[in-house]
């Protein structure tokens, strides 16, 4: 059988849904029986590559260049996984939804009296003022809540996606 | 005329009760999972929530069954995809009126309102998030009040004025502007009704009232036996 073409990509998200992934352990090894992985944290690959088969993404939408990223990942594959809390809710980076960037961003770097006051700036892409799931911007084909999805939760899920299981029900939740 | 038995049916189910019981208390009794967040056992029904509303044949409009009583020969429905789908996009727009973020709540995995998602199936908010300022009123001595989880169930309102009798909350407000007050709209800490007795904090189905010091996911909610407090309070009076 030919293996299926595998990407994950980091967003705006603390990388508790990649270490959740990690966190399958020996099944790993099952994964990898199956799939090619063509693009992810975990690999040294630089561009999001073409003809993907099934892309995880975890995080939020916080910057134009996640949003570019987002777009091209979509483009580029068949089946979009929101990969935990971030990617389906907003969750966390969402709670400056509120106030904005900018007022984060102070009162986070400046306002607590830091050894060095400074907000960072340099060569990173700028905040927006919302941080937002990645279905406002492009079409989801599976979402798993959890802030992270249980290791077993996401192996079901890749594992159903790619033995083509027709009825995935995760035991999963917002928070989970 | 209180203790003549009707018969009607609920998904095809044939029951019976008394003429002055609901749909929905007839549905529990007989195991039929009829979903709800403002209602409480014990307390008086208001139908305000909207996820209990079920056809019934006959009729072109749904109603909700926490207030509505039986009749001989209805033939409810309760389940229909129709319904199915109101009680998701409610469920969804409870998420998107305020800033529910649950991996951060005390009452991560004990919150009614996540559990009704779980449940209904409500994987993701299709609806744009409103992210209202709101505020946190901490100055109770022993309680918190947390507007950006509160879900205007006015379950606190109802045990605080019906069991506790104090009255000690009310709504301000109406529409998405709505928000719980207490007294005349002052800090909790300084209400000249407020008991502490904390039956507001156990009955609120969600992390909108919590204990201090709790932290994430450690807001185990304990529902008071309402209805043995109100059996015992209405033998005294006899
Ligand atoms: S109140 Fe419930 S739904 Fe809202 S954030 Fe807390 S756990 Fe989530
Ligand atoms: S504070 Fe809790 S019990 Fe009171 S209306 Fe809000 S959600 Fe309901």
């Amino acid at each position: 059988m030919k293996k299926r073409r595998l990407a994950t990509l980091w967003l705006d998200g603390c990388s508790g849904c990649h270490m959740s992934l990690l966190d399958t352990d020996e099944r790993l090894l099952d994964l990898a029986a199956q799939v090619d992985m063509v693009f992810s944290p975990l690999a040294d690959i630089k561009e999001f590559p073409e003809q993907v088969d099934v892309v995880c993404i975890e995080g939020a939408v916080s910057s134009a260049e996640d949003e570019a990223r987002l777009h091209r990942a979509r483009r580029h594959s068949k089946l979009l996984i929101a990969m935990g809390d971030c990617a389906v809710t907003g969750n966390i980076p969402a709670m400056r939804n509120v106030h904005g960037a900018d007022a984060m961003l102070r009162s986070v770097y400046l306002e607590r009296e830091p050894l060095q006051a400074q907000i960072p700036g340099t060569n990173l892409p700028p905040l927006r003022d919302k941080s937002l799931p990645l279905h406002h911007f492009v079409h989801v084909d599976l979402f798993i809540p959890g802030c992270p999805p249980a290791a077993d939760t996401l192996f079901t899920a890749l594992n159903g996606l790619l033995t083509g299981t027709a009825d995935l029900r995760l035991d999963t939740r917002f928070g989970a | 005329m209180s203790d003549t038995i009707l018969t009607l049916t609920i998904d095809g189910q044939p029951v019976s009760g008394l003429a002055t019981e609901t749909i929905l208390q007839i549905a529990r009794e007989n195991k039929i999972d009829i979903p709800t967040l403002c209602y409480l056992e014990g307390l008086s029904a208001v139908g305000s929530c909207r996820l209990c509303m079920v056809e019934i044949e006959g009729s072109p409009k749904l109603h909700p069954a926490c207030v509505t009583l039986i009749q001989e020969g209805m033939v409810v429905t309760t389940q229909t995809e129709r319904l199915q789908g109101y009680r998701r996009n409610i469920v969804q727009l409870l998420f998107a009126e305020r800033n529910h973020v649950c991996s951060v709540c005390v009452s991560n995995g004990h919150c009614e309102l996540q559990e009704l998602a779980h449940k209904l199936g409500v994987d993701h908010i299709a609806f744009p998030g409103c992210y209202p300022e709101l505020e946190v009123d901490a100055s109770h001595r022993r309680f918190v009040l947390d507007h950006n989880r509160c879900v205007l169930c006015t379950r606190c309102v109802r045990v605080c004025a019906e069991i506790e009798g104090a009255h000690t909350w009310d709504v301000k407000n109406r529409g998405m502007r709505s928000r719980i007050v207490a007294d005349l709209d002052t800090p909790w800490g300084d209400s000249a009704t407020c008991t502490g007795c904390g039956k507001c904090v156990h009955v609120c189905p969600t992390g909108a009232l919590s204990e201090k010091g709790k932290s994430v996911a450690e807001m185990l909610k304990k529902r008071p036996s309402l209805p043995y407090l109100v059996a015992n309070r209405t033998e005294e009076r006899q």
